[in-house]
């Protein structure tokens, strides 16, 4: 087991390699399969990996495995080590199951492209990134691949470079991405000058001798990782970010910036659920935050033209939904969503790749409309995603997000207050994604004339079809118990998060009636979650039903908010105006005036003082100053001034 | 050393390190002699010369003994009995690292710019060969009278390349280079010579040995006085801000190989004197200056980065974020605590390799373009996708990426500075996004964007000296990133020797949010002291804590 899960890591570093030494001379093909095989290897190893893990027979929390010393100096030991338990488990198989898929689907999407090679190059070393981040057993491990999955989005996002956008959304989301990395590195710093460790078993293990609950130290510390959460998975105020990001290939939107990466923030919390638990005010920071995170994005992905842009604030919006479980204290609930999502938001970007494929790189849905008969897979295949997104039963989305609507308001740390932002944003979720389906497959063509959609080949439909029935059957794992189900996947990954929170008993007595009691409450919203994401299809059909062109409903009905939501609610120009501006004129001011002026001005200044004053030295002289003798004067005055110290003390 | 007596290999060993500094100085004569217009020859010489030290720096390298911070490899001469200067040299863990490094970036800068230069080859090929002497001894020299004269001597060679072979404002930059310099080594003159005054005194032996002065209790009023003088001469050379202004000119003005030497290894100088000089003979006065320099540190790691990335040539952008990085190292330093100490010197390592690298990278460009304005370039990636990737992994090296070998100097840096206080390290965590902001901008305009100049659509990439110059450097940034521990093994000996002085003679001061924890700092007075540091640090130990009181 300790060698597959060396495998899992092993093989995408096997497919970097390869790609850095033969992807430009081999052909595409060749290249593309055996960096999708290396992903998909890694999934078997994955899969081997969890079922030696489950077949343990003492039930351990996990499994350590030791590479290396990585740092060893002073106090600082940091080891070069995995850690596999549920939660890590989840995470691999959907890192590597999913991302062998969109590996596959990228051979026929990139197919052509100049840059193919280096493509799946870095979707490797993405892969390899990712899954160090969610096996790392120490703090350092986990930022580790933290930053190596940032760097890969850097690229991947600014991989048609030659596009000036291209390259300024790369940036941009490395610079956004590193100011929450800033506040992570401080929690960090603060953990190892507590615990004298970066251990996460370790760590959680001391800290009900550490910390006191709701103490200060663990509710800054919290917020602090918090603030880095938010960077990773686009939430506000950092979210800036992701929208931009689509600059990247489709694929890349998918497997990094829907399915993967975005979701470290959402590992992250849940990884330190233990220490979170601890400070109820983080809890209910974090809540609020996923929460209207979840509402803005979703009021701005109403309003977006682009398809893929529609996606990414669906992401953002549904990655509220996920802090919104954590902050209730149902950790095990947000992974549960996080992995649905992965399923089905990976299959809706691959579906909006193959729509864009098939539409000439159109991304603009005002001029698609009626694609339903002409890309009937790709049609099918999404509105499964679709379904399960907005939550319809019995499909994946429904189980997971009811699931959190419930715990928002029932759960450890939950609040009526939470429920009411999360059912806004499930109609919300209802509304733009019915839009979407509307606007690209069931209205009326508005397709322009020269392009002529056509079905895309079967590496990228296949693909499609897999994460379909993942999508459509996946949230079964997840059947609450008032269904008759055994809600397996809460319990299990509730085994690495909450089970390990013995400094707040409290949790699991919760935890307990979240799962056996209030059934009549659970019912009567899972009824209600089920009616918000009809109201939304409703408000979708009734806008965007209508066989016209491209309708202008809610630009006339509220044309102010609309615009609002079109521009983003301004965050970019905000920023710009109080950040960004300020403080590129402050480095000006800095260099051109402090540096150039002050600093520079003082030392010319003494330079042409020392000038003059030589010259008129060297008139009244006839010979110079030997710096020697200046020396020995020095000297000699120094000797006596120190004899004299001497003698005093 | 084992030295086998009698082979002349056995002879040639036990003088080992004599032989590192002699064998340039040789080379440079050698390179006196050949005609003048015989170029290749002289390149020739001075490329070999600095291969045989570098193989010489690996024989260092590998029978050293990273156990202990005892100097190793000495050798002791009487020199100028009449003043008691003895010519006394050794290495312990920090010098050797930085011998080796000077050893590793000599031959790869001038192999990086072996065209860059046409005339007055001589000169010019000679300098390179006395700068590396003088540099080398510099690092071994334990002698304060030696020590001085290897850092005078080694500004003449580096203020002729700039002020020779250096660009349009070549004069000024090497006026201001010698002038800032000699501000500051004219201070330490004066100190060495008290120093040794006062060592006459107390003891009746007049004396340059480093060492000495170590076991000597100086009074706090001249420690103060004394301790000035030595770290105002290396925050200069760091340069720690604000006496950095020196350096963007030098930078610029230098040609790429005098960039690469200053960068790699010549600002180290100072950081090197804190941690050989200022710290072991003034701890007192060093523990009362920490929140001085800690200050003026985290202003050097902000403003540098702010400036750095308001820069419009590439050269003056990466030397602005050397003051950045120094930065770093002195906030490490100042923290006196083992992992900061020896983060410190693996980022004074680290510093050296990854902006050796973007100065030699900026020189490639130079050299095709002749400009260094980040406008005149733009999606470089297309038609030189190899000098892409590498300026790639060493931009995200200079910035920290963890994986690279800078993160490691950094976070250990940051994580001791912590441990004094969160007021140390929580300021100098901005840098870390400026570090971002400015590398990013320089890839941005370099390497990304529509490559829609038509200069530079012919460019061509990188050729297989270019290449094969930059792979050593690659495969360190990614080899200490990934597994430091052979870097930092010999480094630990030495810093927990520092620790330990400074330890004797403060309070100690820790800032505990809460409970004391597992990590807590106390339990760790077992370190082994070595055999030297042990009985050196007796008399001290029992005499500063008295001259502690005095402060307070």
């Amino acid at each position: 087991m300790t060698t597959a899960l060396k495998l899992v890591l092993l093989f995408p570093l096997i497919g970097v390699v390869f790609g850095l030494t033969f992807g430009r001379r081999l052909p595409e093909k060749v290249v593309g399969w055996i960096s999708s095989l290396c992903v998909g290897a890694a999934f078997v190893s994955a899969v081997i990996a969890v079922s030696g893990f489950l077949g343990l027979e003492h039930g351990e929390a996990g499994v350590s495995v030791v590479l290396f010393e990585w740092i060893a100096t002073g106090p600082v030991h940091i080891d070069a080590a995995l850690w596999l338990d549920q939660l890590s488990s989840v995470m691999i198989l959907v890192v590597t199951g999913v991302g062998f898929l969109i590996h596959v689907y990228s051979i026929g999407y990139m197919h052509g492209d100049w840059g193919f090679g280096r493509f799946f190059t870095w979707m490797n070393l993405f892969t390899f990134a990712m899954l160090l981040l969610v096996l790392g057993d120490s703090l350092a491990m986990l930022f580790i691949g933290w930053e190596g999955v940032g760097l890969c989005s850097y690229l991947l996002i600014g991989f048609w470079f030659e596009k000036d956008s291209a390259a300024d959304a790369g940036r941009k989301a490395f610079v956004v991405n590193r100011i929450g990395d800033a506040a992570f590195i401080s929690g960090m710093l603060a953990l190892f000058a507590l615990f004298g460790t970066l251990n996460i078993q370790e760590i959680i293990h001391l800290s009900p001798e550490v910390f006191a609950v709701g103490g200060s130290a663990v509710t800054i510390i919290t917020l602090l990782l918090f603030v880095g959460a938010t960077g990773k998975s686009a939430q506000i105020p950092l979210h800036i970010w992701l929208p931009d990001a689509m600059e990247g290939p489709t694929p890349v939107s998918a497997l990094i910036h829907a399915a993967t990466m975005v979701t470290a923030g959402v590992y992250l919390v849940a990884r330190m659920g233990s220490i979170f638990i601890m400070a109820p005010t983080t809890l209910a920071v974090v809540a609020l935050v996923g929460a209207l995170t979840a509402i803005v994005a979703g009021l701005i992905g109403i309003a977006q033209h682009d398809i893929k842009k529609v996606l990414a604030y669906s992401t953002v919006s549904q990655l509220g939904f996920m802090f919104l479980a954590l902050g209730a204290g149902a950790f095990a609930v947000g992974i549960f969503h996080l992995m649905t999502h992965a399923f089905f938001k990976g299959l809706l970007f691959l579906g909006a790749g193959s729509v864009i494929h098939a539409m000439s790189d159109k991304q603009d849905m005002r001029e698609m409309g009626g694609l339903r008969k002409k890309l009937p897979i790709t049609h099918a295949t999404m509105v499964i995603a679709g379904l399960a997104l907005a939550g319809i039963p019995f499909f994946s989305g429904f189980f997971s997000k009811d699931e959190i609507l419930y715990e928002a308001w029932a759960g450890p740390n939950g609040h009526p207050l939470f429920w009411v932002l999360g059912a806004i944003a499930a109609v919300l979720t209802g509304i733009y994604i019915f839009r979407l389906l509307y606007l690209t497959f069931w209205s009326k063509s508005r397709v322009p004339d020269d392009i002529h959609p056509h079905e895309s080949p079967k590496v990228m439909t296949v693909p499609l079809m897999i994460l379909a029935v993942l999508a459509a059957v996946g949230g079964f794992i997840g059947l609450p118990k008032v269904l008759g189900g055994g809600a397996w996947i809460q319990d299990f990954i509730g085994t690495a998060t909450g089970a390990a929170a013995h400094g707040a008993e409290a949790v699991g007595e919760l935890g307990a009636e979240a799962a056996h009691g209030g059934g009549g409450l659970q019912v009567i919203l899972m009824v209600v979650s089920v009616l918000l994401a009809l109201t939304g299809f409703w408000i979708a059909r009734r806008w965007y039903g209508r066989e016209e062109p491209y309708p202008e409903v809610p630009e006339q009905a509220v044309p102010g908010l609309w615009k609002a939501m079109r521009q983003k609610f301004y965050f970019d120009e905000f920023y710009f105006l109080i950040i960004g501006k300020p403080l590129l004129k402050l480095s000006e001011w800095l260099y051109r005036f402090f540096d150039v002026k002050i600093i520079d001005g003082t030392v010319n200044g003494a330079g042409q003082v020392t000038n003059t004053l030589a010259r008129w030295i060297a008139g009244l002289q006839v010979g110079h100053v030997g710096i020697y003798a200046l020396a020995l004067a020095g000297g000699a005055a120094i000797r006596t001034e120190t004899g004299k110290g001497l003698s005093n003390g | 050393m084992n030295a086998q007596d009698l082979t002349l290999f056995g002879s040639i060993w036990a003088h080992w390190l004599s032989w590192t500094i002699l064998i340039p100085v040789l080379g440079a004569l050698a390179i006196a002699i050949v005609p003048k217009d015989r170029h290749t020859l002289m390149k020739g010489i001075a490329l070999v010369v600095s291969l045989i030290v570098f193989v010489m720096g690996i024989a260092i390298w590998f029978s050293f003994d990273p156990d202990t911070a005892a100097f190793q490899m000495t050798e002791s001469m009487r020199w100028i009995p009449g003043i008691g200067a003895s010519y006394l040299v050794g290495i312990d863990g920090m010098s050797m690292i930085l011998v080796v490094l000077t050893a590793f970036l000599t031959p790869i800068a001038l192999l990086g710019t072996w065209t860059s230069v046409t005339e007055k080859m001589k000169g010019y090929t000679a300098s390179i060969l006395m700068l590396e002497a003088g540099m080398i001894g510099v690092f071994v020299a334990r002698d304060l009278f030696l020590f001085y004269i290897f850092w005078e001597a080694m500004l003449i060679p580096m203020y002729l390349l700039i002020g020779v072979w250096g660009g349009p404002r070549r004069i000024y930059a090497a006026v201001k280079f010698i002038l800032y310099t000699l501000v500051g080594s004219f201070l330490m003159l004066i100190a060495i010579l008290a120093l040794y005054f006062l060592h006459g005194k107390l003891t009746g032996v007049y004396t340059f040995d480093l060492a000495a002065f170590e076991q000597i209790a100086i009074p706090f009023g001249a420690q103060t006085w004394l301790f000035l003088a030595f770290t105002f001469a290396f925050c200069i050379k760091v340069p720690l801000w604000p006496f950095h202004t020196w350096l963007p000119d030098a930078h610029v003005e230098a040609p790429t190989f005098g960039s690469v030497i200053l960068a790699g290894v010549l600002l180290k100088m100072g950081t090197y004197g804190l941690l050989r000089f200022s710290l072991p003979l003034f701890p007192v006065a060093a523990t009362l200056a920490v929140p001085y320099l800690a200050t003026l540190s985290i202003i050097g790691i902000t403003y540098g980065g702010l400036v750095a990335w308001v820069q419009k040539d590439i050269k003056s952008l990466v030397a602005y974020s050397s003051v950045a990085h120094l930065g770093f190292v002195v906030l490490g330093i100042f923290t006196f605590r083992a992992e900061g100490l020896s983060g410190s010197m693996l980022q004074m390592v680290n510093h050296g390799l990854s902006t050796g690298a973007l100065f030699i990278l900026v020189g490639y460009i130079y050299q095709r373009r002749h400009t260094r304005q980040i406008d005149d370039f733009g999606g470089l990636a297309k038609v030189m996708p190899i000098y892409a990737a590498i300026l790639l992994v060493v931009a995200f090296s200079s910035a920290g990426l963890p994986g690279l070998n800078g993160f490691v100097g950094e976070f250990l840096i940051l994580i001791a500075a912590f441990q004094v206080s969160p007021w140390m390290a929580i300021p100098a965590i901005p840098g870390i996004i400026i570090a971002a902001l400015y590398l990013l901008r320089l890839l941005r305009g370099v390497i990304w964007g529509p490559l829609d100049k038509e200069e530079n659509k012919v460019l061509k990439d990188l050729n297989l000296r270019e290449i094969l110059t930059m792979v050593p450097l690659l495969v360190l940034i990614v080899m200490i990133g990934i597994f430091p521990k052979p870097f930092l093994r010999p480094l630990e000996p030495v810093a927990a020797k520092i620790e330990k002085r400074m330890n004797s003679v403060r309070q100690p001061v820790r800032y505990v949010i809460e409970t004391p924890s597992p990590g807590d700092p106390e339990s760790r007075d077992t370190v082994p002291a070595d055999e030297t540091a042990a009985p050196e640090a007796t008399p001290a130990e029992s005499d500063e804590p008295n001259s502690a009181e005095m402060v307070t």
